[in-house]
């Protein structure tokens, strides 16, 4: 008996796009209507679920303190008042208040959960093993080498997002934009600030 | 599983690579994958449990080797596959080439038999547990003691649920833990807040 060619041609692992595009075409094969899907959910992804939401959720905390309220007592409820949603399984939003003396942190050490419809699709680093691996255990070590140094007297709350329970930082208002108007103070909250990894003053 | 998806508190990674306004999506076929795994959730075609599940059983190489979206694509094709939506000859065929994918599906489990009812301050410890399936509980909390903070709406049970197990719904609890007891001496100081599901917890008396 001899082998056959087949069995003798050494196969290469295709490509990632291949990859893509042979699931979808299998999908297709089975009468689902992929592509239109596709354009829609890639355009929530890109244009939609955007930290500029949170940062109106924070802007809005900001200068109105019962909204503030009911925000960190609900917050999947008060996002919902300004017309934002999250997915039907992300059953709780929490929302974590930093202050002077406490600073809250966000990440997922086991994926990459994120409360993605308000603080966006999560960026690379946040995916990476390292921040992943060290955030829970050398937190301040991790802050301070991303370029945040917190006093030692503030206290470092990290939130392992291990259920689907999603979180958001509500990071401190800068003293010096008191009275601005909601739509510039949203403009001044980064993603990075919903995540926890900067503080805004 | 212990598996290695399960990274919180390993060491010898080094320094985040964090630069300022960085980027969710580096090209398109990661914005496609996304929509391609959404996509099957929406459809009913698998959970979210089930799509964490897939991943985590990636081969530990691939897994590290990989890029987030490859082992999206990873655990989207392994699932396409075990739920009928294609065969792995077909995918191949298609892509004109290998198609690596995950091991196969261990064995899951039910709630646990007793469940307590927690309320803020209780002391709750990490039941010392070892699953061969999927499970929440990340390895750093296992068996170690915190306090709990507050309760979650029930979600579907992760053990159960990434295995087509039957269970019911439970509460999340929000426990607080001290790094110093996570990681006696060799971590920082902190509180590490974690979602832990009710059949993971037992009181402390």
């Amino acid at each position: 008996m001899s082998m056959s060619n087949q069995d003798r041609v050494v196969r290469r692992a295709a490509s990632i796009e291949q990859r893509v595009d042979a699931i979808q075409a299998a999908l297709e094969e089975r009468g689902m209507k992929v592509a239109e899907a596709l354009e829609e959910l890639g355009h929530l992804a890109q244009q939609e679920w955007s930290p500029q939401n949170g940062a109106r959720v924070v802007a809005r905390a900001w200068v109105d303190p019962e909204f503030r309220a009911r925000l960190l007592a609900d917050g999947r409820a008060a996002v919902a008042e300004l017309g934002f949603s999250m997915p039907k399984h992300h059953r709780h939003l929490v929302v974590l208040e930093n202050t002077q003396t406490v600073h809250n942190v966000i990440c997922c050490t086991q994926c990459s959960c994120t409360a993605f419809t308000l603080i966006g699709l999560p960026p690379d680093w946040y995916k990476d093993f390292e921040y992943r691996a060290r955030v829970v255990r050398e937190s301040r070590t991790v802050l301070r080498e991303m370029g945040l140094d917190l006093p030692p007297e503030v206290e470092i709350r990290v939130w392992d997002t291990t259920a689907d329970t999603r979180y958001m930082v509500l990071p401190e208002q800068p003293p010096e934009t008191i009275g601005w108007p909601e739509e510039k103070l949203a403009s001044i909250v980064t993603r990075d600030s919903l995540i926890g990894v900067t503080r805004l003053w | 599983m212990d598996g290695i998806h399960d990274l919180g508190g390993r060491q010898g990674f080094g320094k985040v690579r964090y630069t300022l306004n960085a980027p969710a999506f580096h090209a398109v076929w990661e914005v496609r994958v996304n929509s391609l795994y959404s996509f099957a959730v929406r459809r009913g075609i698998f959970n979210m449990d089930e799509y964490r599940y897939a991943i985590e059983r990636m081969d530990p190489r691939h897994y590290l080797a990989a890029s987030y979206y490859e082992r999206s694509l990873t655990g989207l094709g392994t699932l396409c596959v075990e739920k009928g939506c294609a065969t792995r000859e077909e995918l191949e065929r298609r892509a004109q080439g290998l198609f690596p994918l995950s091991a196969p599906s261990t064995h899951g489990r039910t709630n646990a038999p007793t469940r307590e009812r927690f309320k803020p301050g209780d002391r709750v410890r990490v039941r010392p547990d070892h699953v061969p399936g999927h499970t929440r509980m990340p390895a750093y909390i296992r068996g170690k003691t915190g306090v709990v903070v507050s309760e979650s709406p029930a979600y579907p049970f992760p053990d159960a649920s990434a295995h087509g197990v039957e269970a019911r719904d439970e509460p999340t609890y929000d426990v607080r833990f001290r790094s110093e007891d996570l990681w006696p001496d060799s971590s920082d100081h902190a509180l590490v807040h974690v979602g832990v599901f009710q059949s993971y917890l037992e009181r402390v008396v």
